[in-house]
């Protein structure tokens, strides 16, 4: 450290290869355009569900999730919250737990279980939506 | 003096800059009830858009499971955790909407913000309370029409 403190630039040995990766805004435009799709897919969602009656029973909530014009917008609203918490869960994750093993783990664990949940609730519309 | 980043003027710090908030001696503000409150129920989103997928699972199951899933829904913790949701879904939703404003580079103002924050709040117990409304009355027409629990 006997280099002038007032160094601004970095010796180019420092830094070669160690450079932007050029994908740093990528999580913060993923959770800008995703929460963009939730605006138009969250109120369609809750409106959808209180006029087709789903808490009357099976058939009510089938024929909801039967009819393409339901199943294709709940599927883009399944895409869009799984990007959107996963990203989300991941800042709250970076910015609370330090222990860079624990972090890791929940890191890699909060991309499994949004899958999981993603691709079941995908699975599920599918199926509905296979029955004719 | 409205804005808290002024706090810690010219009590120490180098060069007199303002020190970083003590979590101690901040006072509240509704901005940062907003803040926390974004988060946290983001955060039970998370759970909630879990038990959305399950909910669609039971579904696609069949009336059995269909059966179970709303009878699980309409216990009281059942409740409870569903209303939670949309209020979450509420709040997260208007106060997200603001979040993309900010992003934007405007609304910065601390007065607006301020204003904007308790706006966003009771935003959020309108609207949980606006679709609650709607959903019983679009539910009670068809039960007192069938007499009778539907199916």
């Amino acid at each position: 450290m006997s280099r002038s403190k007032n160094t601004i630039r970095a010796p180019l040995a420092k830094v070669r290869g160690l450079g932007s990766a050029k994908e740093g805004t990528g999580h913060f435009i993923t959770q800008r355009v995703s929460a963009i799709g939730l605006f138009i897919l969250l109120p369609w969602l809750i409106c959808s569900l209180i006029m087709s009656r789903v808490q009357f029973g099976w058939e009510h909530a089938a024929v909801w999730l039967n009819a393409p014009w339901n199943a294709v917008p709940a599927a883009l609203f399944v895409i869009a919250a799984f990007t959107h918490m996963r990203v989300g869960m991941q800042v709250v994750i970076e910015d609370y737990i330090q222990k860079s093993g624990t972090r890791l783990l929940l890191l890699v664990l909060n991309t499994f279980v949004a899958l999981a949940g993603a691709v079941s609730a995908l699975f599920a519309i599918f199926r509905v939506f296979s029955w004719v | 003096m409205a804005d808290g980043v002024s706090a810690g003027k010219g009590k120490g710090g180098p060069e007199g800059r303002p020190l970083s908030p003590h979590l101690q001696i901040w006072r509240w503000h509704a901005t940062m009830l907003t803040s926390i409150l974004h988060r946290a129920t983001g955060v039970a989103l998370y759970g909630g858009a879990l038990l959305f997928s399950l909910w669609l699972v039971s579904i696609a199951l069949g009336p059995q499971a269909y059966a179970l899933s709303s009878a699980l829904i309409g216990t009281v913790i059942g409740q409870i955790i569903l209303w939670a949701v949309v209020f979450s879904v509420s709040f997260h939703i208007l106060s997200g909407l603001r979040h993309l404003v900010w992003d934007m580079g405007a609304g910065f103002n601390p007065k607006l913000s301020s204003l904007f924050s308790n706006l966003i709040i009771i935003g959020a117990v309108l609207l949980t309370a606006g679709i609650w409304f709607w959903s019983i009355s679009a539910s009670a027409p068809a039960s007192l029409l069938q007499g009778m629990p539907i199916q």
